[in-house]
């Protein structure tokens, strides 16, 4: 992940070289997602591409998205072993709604086929940190897992959750193959991620 | 004198005075309706173009020379403009590529290929407070200068006549694009920076070919 804020100067503003470099830096042949939100770097980043190699062009993505935000959903797909674009597609819904998701049992009368009630142990529950490790954990399963009704292979659902420690996260699938994401995730959660 | 790249290295160097004079009225119209660093930007960007200028070869063409303009302002100039700005000249560079003069026919071809670039990159249309608003006038007023017969020098300063008040027009409007757009009915009774920055740009052409 490369910050290429600012003039070249440190100034408020956008840098087509820092641009440039940032692309050249972070491209290592599987594509590069661009996440920008303001006027002026959105022009500069598109201008960048006018003179990119076609080949590497190919391969840039451009996503207008809040910066925090995009860049934490994006890093976290990308770390996930996401391609480019799924990294893209993360980086997007973190700037809108989440989206409309029919797998998630829509009320107490839908079965869950695997489920377990945790309480958080440490400090500041999932804050960040956690978070993305809780949910880079979650998209390595194939089955849907859910944790209070949210996605939890979605970095900003869990995120939005807002558990801190003493809360209680209630993790659960209604896949066939949904335990053993289920208990994995259940221990990671009980484990307190290693903080006290 | 033709124009030559001598005259397009002095249209960029009086551009670069010009900018630095109306740096102040540059950052008030755009104080007023936008962040207030146009006018600091353009000059940051015109002044690193100066620096450059010096070191083109002996040989160096026109579309040497707005080349050179394009990439120091795309690196420089650090808002908005500089992508703007530099994609235009880019542009406008390739569409006189290969030419030592250029005559009526290649300012007309210039112009029109630096305003498509505004046009693509900012993707704004007439009519929506922005630089477009001076360039598009500027290129229709160059192309029925041309059709009527009209020689470089006076296609220039149809283009820079048009383009002043093209930017005059800007003021009534609700802008469309950009930062301004933001603000609705106050952008009412404000020229638009883009668009003066713009006419200031044409008019130092007219007026370094009719001296030249």
């Amino acid at each position: 992940m490369i910050a290429a804020g600012g003039t070249d100067d440190g100034g408020i503003g956008t840098s087509f070289t820092k641009v440039l470099g940032g692309i050249e830096q972070a491209d290592l042949d599987d594509g590069v997602v661009l996440l920008c939100d303001l006027g002026s770097a959105i022009l500069t980043s598109e201008t960048v591409l006018d003179f990119l190699a076609d080949d590497v062009r190919a391969r840039v993505r451009i996503v207008d998205a809040p910066l925090v935000e995009g860049g934490i959903a994006a890093a976290v797909a990308a770390e996930a072993g996401g391609d480019l674009e799924s990294v893209v597609r993360a980086a997007r819904l973190a700037a809108g709604a989440e989206p409309a998701d029919p797998a998630v049992p829509s009320g107490p009368a839908a079965p869950s086929m695997a489920i377990r009630t945790v309480t958080l142990v440490n400090k500041d529950g999932l804050h960040a940190r956690p978070a993305a490790d809780f949910a880079k954990l979650a998209s390595t399963f194939t089955a849907r897992v859910t944790v209070n009704g949210k996605d939890a292979s979605s970095l900003l659902a869990v995120m939005s959750l807002g558990l801190t420690r003493g809360m209680t996260a209630e993790i659960s699938s209604t896949d066939e193959n949904g335990a053993d994401a289920v208990a994995a995730l259940a221990d990671l959660l009980q484990s307190g991620f290693g903080e006290k | 004198m033709n124009l030559n790249a001598t005259w397009a290295k002095a249209w960029i160097r009086s551009s670069a005075q010009v900018m630095s004079q109306h740096r102040v009225e540059l950052i008030n119209l755009d104080r007023d309706i936008g962040d207030g660093d146009h006018g600091e930007n353009m000059d940051r960007g015109f002044q690193a173009v100066l620096l450059k200028l010096d070191d083109l070869p002996p040989e160096a063409s026109p579309a040497d020379v707005f080349k050179l303009v394009a990439t120091t302002l795309i690196s420089t100039v650090g808002g908005a403009a500089g992508p703007l700005y530099g994609t235009a000249f880019l542009k406008g560079a390739a569409a006189v590529a290969g030419s030592a003069e250029l005559d009526g026919t290649a300012l007309v071809a210039f112009l029109t290929a630096a305003r498509d670039g505004v046009v693509l990159r900012g993707k704004a249309e007439s009519g929506d407070k922005t630089m477009v608003d001076a360039w598009t006038p500027a290129v229709d007023a160059a192309e029925a200068a041309l059709a009527g017969g009209a020689h470089d020098r006076a296609i220039l300063s149809a283009a820079a006549v048009a383009a002043e008040a093209g930017a005059l027009a800007t003021e009534p409007w609700i802008a469309r694009k950009g930062r301004a757009s933001y603000l609705g009915e106050r952008a009412i009774g404000h020229r638009d920076p883009g668009a003066q920055s713009s006419a200031l740009l044409l008019r130092a052409a007219a007026d370094t070919a009719a001296t030249a």
